[in-house]
């Protein structure tokens, strides 16, 4: 059986991704699961996905534990303990990141031996992210070895019908050329054992001991907890307020932000809370002068970085 | 016939539009949001002719669903955990209407602590309600229940509203391969809705709130109700042999899987239960004599159907994704109370909860189950009942816990009263 993941956030696809693999799988003749996993659903915030693909009917369900392939497609992700993107990794898992960064530099990162694979980041043309999903399962098709390009094609249409033509197209374009970019790596991927139940390691079970509610109740009792987590981490644009352009309303943008991470100083100036401030473009849309620009977070730190360093 | 990828969800809502469900109370709720807005999206594409009404809450929603049942037209709606209890006063309600209609659950975990992971004590909160409950396994026993689900419930013996439960995330977000019936051959098995059965007539107005002093017609009504859910089990059967007939697909009161010669049995109910069949196939591969045997009818709970099924094993490992507080799992007891006094009943049965908030239960882990339930065979001993939990898990808690101490600390010091913990 084969079992694949992709990570990447809120927003980007992988459900899309996903299940377009999962088509492609089905019409190329196997059983199929394919499942997306998520919390508060929110764009930005770190997801996953996962198909499993066999010969046989499919009784193995929910979270994949030892992936055979792992796809990421955005390479900020792997770092973030919460995304889970190594979790479960042996030494027969293939690595598929979206990063400018060579496979041997994640190798000596992530200190492991795995096969790694990486596909550019497109940041030049923004209108190219949107393609980020269909570019995964284009060569996430091509590693497993086992889908036509024929099949993937099908595939795509069945899954993005509804978004019209000219969409589907770019799509399949994408796809395709990820598809080939992966062409001398085809069938990379392999299969990872089924567990025995001859030779297995124990769980480690335990008798929970009784605690009292002081202890036991789900209870937080620190005030103002949701500052503590930084949902700026799921942001892939950031608004910057262009200060000359500002004509200091003092209201519209911080009244429309929906996460109150605008806040306005004495002198009617905003300030944009980026630990909090995810990413949503609202301010943008909202400004009557149109003083806040919507810039790739990733320009946006590299610009930081210089800004610091000189 | 086409085979298809469909999502649990989808697969509830392809139910409904194949029974030709005619109408729809709605209100939303994760992870079940997805049945309502397919069935709205074909109402309003005019693929599908019925009525989607949104209510203001499940309580009404259910209450809304009862009143047009009596009235004789086919109804269908869905809900899920929170959602489920909030309409509890009217699912008591409407199952003594004796109102047959259909509703899904998409079990989630409840409050509190929050989640939206699966576990059946939203479902077995309904337990006594009066509504029958079928417990599905994967996408295609969803559909194909919600098909039964309506036969049943309109079933002139029956007439009791049905619920089709289905794990959430793990069915209703999960794509799987389903093959859906043409529409004449769904409702050539689902057949009309029978007016006479209800006896509805527009200006002829009846009254379902009907009050009763004294004890004695009271009991008549919910006994009655209580041997009409019993009736359920024969009608069951037969539909299931029926359906087995017209699309070939086997949907018994319980799935027997590898049970036959079995020495040891899992029990375990829902869509966890295909990790038990994966467990049991590994399991003999090691040579081991195990099966699985899992309840897609929870009510009518089917006693009979277990006391011939477990006739001769010697134990039994009964996995409960509920938990009855200060009680234990509520499967076992229900099966202790349908074995007892048996002769031939397996003298062992040993209790495991597992599966709480969707909490995965490993390979290894049912491996583990049929270690112990083989040791409590050799010893005579039945062990006390296991929370499924390894030392792992509860270190990670303990780091959310630590994070909790110290903020009340910070909270006792800024407030004057000093550190408690010692």
């Amino acid at each position: 059986m084969y079992r694949i993941r992709f990570h990447g956030r809120g927003g980007q696809g992988m459900k899309t991704a996903s299940r377009i693999l999962g088509t492609a799988f089905f019409l190329q003749g196997y059983e199929v699961q394919d499942a997306p996993r998520y919390g508060a659903e929110r764009r930005g915030a770190p997801i996953f996905a996962y198909v499993r693909a066999s010969n046989k009917p499919i009784n193995e369900r929910g979270i994949i534990r030892c992936p055979d392939l792992v796809i990421v497609a955005d390479d900020s992700l792997v770092p973030v303990p919460a995304a889970g993107v190594l979790n479960g990794l042996d030494a027969h898992t293939v690595l598929l990141i979206n990063s400018d960064e060579p496979a041997e530099v994640w190798r000596h990162r992530l200190n492991i031996d795995n096969t790694i694979f990486t596909l550019p980041v497109e940041t030049e043309d923004r209108e190219e992210l949107r393609f980020i999903g269909a570019t995964c399962s284009g060569a996430a098709a091509r590693l497993l070895g086992v889908i036509s390009r024929e099949v993937l094609t099908q595939a795509i249409e069945q899954e993005l019908a509804a978004l019209g033509k000219k969409v589907v197209e770019k799509n399949i374009e994408k796809a395709l050329s990820a598809f080939d970019e992966m062409e001398p790596h085809a069938g990379s991927v392999i299969t990872g054992p089924t567990i025995s139940a001859s030779d297995y390691d124990s769980p480690d079970w335990i008798d929970l001991p009784f605690e009292d509610a002081r202890i036991s109740a789900p209870a937080i009792h620190a005030a103002a907890t949701s500052m503590e987590v930084r949902t700026g981490l799921w942001r892939t644009l950031r608004p910057v307020i262009d200060y000359q352009l500002c004509k200091h309303c003092w209201w519209v943008c911080s009244t429309f932000c929906p996460d109150g991470a605008i806040d306005v100083d004495d002198e009617g100036r905003p300030h944009i809370d980026y630990d909090h401030c995810k990413g949503c473009m609202v301010c943008v849309a909202q400004c009557p002068p149109h003083a806040i620009a919507a810039v790739p977070e990733q320009e946006a730190q590299a610009q930081e970085q210089a800004g610091a360093e000189t | 016939m086409k085979r298809m990828l469909l999502t649990g969800n989808g697969a509830a809502a392809w139910g409904a539009r194949l029974a030709g469900t005619d109408y729809i109370p709605a209100f939303p709720i994760t992870p079940q949001t997805e049945i309502i807005e397919t069935l709205a999206n074909w109402i309003d594409t005019e693929a599908m002719d019925a009525r989607l009404v949104t209510l203001e809450s499940e309580h009404s929603m259910i209450t809304a669903a009862g009143a047009a049942a009596a009235t004789g037209v086919r109804v269908f709606s869905a809900t899920s955990s929170q959602g489920l209890l909030y309409g509890m006063e009217m699912l008591y309600t409407v199952a003594g209407w004796r109102a047959p209609f259909v509703l899904i659950n998409v079990s989630r975990g409840l409050s509190a602590p929050i989640t939206l992971e699966p576990d059946h004590n939203d479902i077995m909160a309904a337990r006594d309600s009066g509504f029958l409950q079928i417990h599905c396994a994967t996408c295609q026993e969803v559909l194909d229940s919600t098909l039964l689900a309506f036969r049943l419930a309109e079933d002139e013996r029956v007439r009791l509203p049905v619920i089709v439960n289905m794990d959430g995330f793990y069915l209703s977000f999960t794509r799987e391969p389903v093959e859906l019936p043409d529409t004449e051959s769904a409702q050539a098995f689902v057949g009309d809705y029978d007016p006479e059965n209800i006896r509805f007539r527009g200006s002829a107005p009846l009254s379902e709130a009907v009050a009763v002093l004294g004890g004695a017609p009271y009991s008549y009504f919910r006994y009655e109700t209580h041997m009409a859910a019993q009736n359920g089990l024969a009608v069951y059967d037969e539909l299931a042999d029926e359906f087995a007939e017209r699309f070939g697909r086997r949907h018994d009161a319980i799935e027997a899987y590898r049970a036959d010669d079995a020495e040891l049995v899992f029990v375990m109910m829902g869509s966890f239960a295909t990790k038990a069949r994966e467990a049991v196939d590994r399991l003999r591969d090691a040579g081991q004599a195990v099966g699985l045997l899992r309840p897609r009818l929870l009510r009518p709970f089917p006693a009979a159907h277990f006391r011939r099924l477990l006739a001769g094993k010697q134990g039994i490992a009964v996995i409960d994704q509920n938990l009855s507080m200060g009680m234990g799992g509520v499967l076992q007891s229900e099966l202790a109370s349908a074995l007892y006094g048996q002769a031939d009943a397996p003298p062992i049965l040993v209790s495991f909860i597992a599966g709480l908030g969707g909490r995965d239960i490993s390979s290894e882990e049912f491996f583990e189950m049929i270690v112990v339930t083989r040791k409590a065979v050799q010893d005579g001993q039945v062990p006390p009942p296991r929370l499924v939990y390894t030392a792992t898990e509860l270190r990670e808690l303990r780091k959310l816990q630590a994070v909790a101490q110290v903020e009340r600390d910070e909270l006792n010091i800024s407030t004057g009263k000093g550190g408690e913990h010692d």
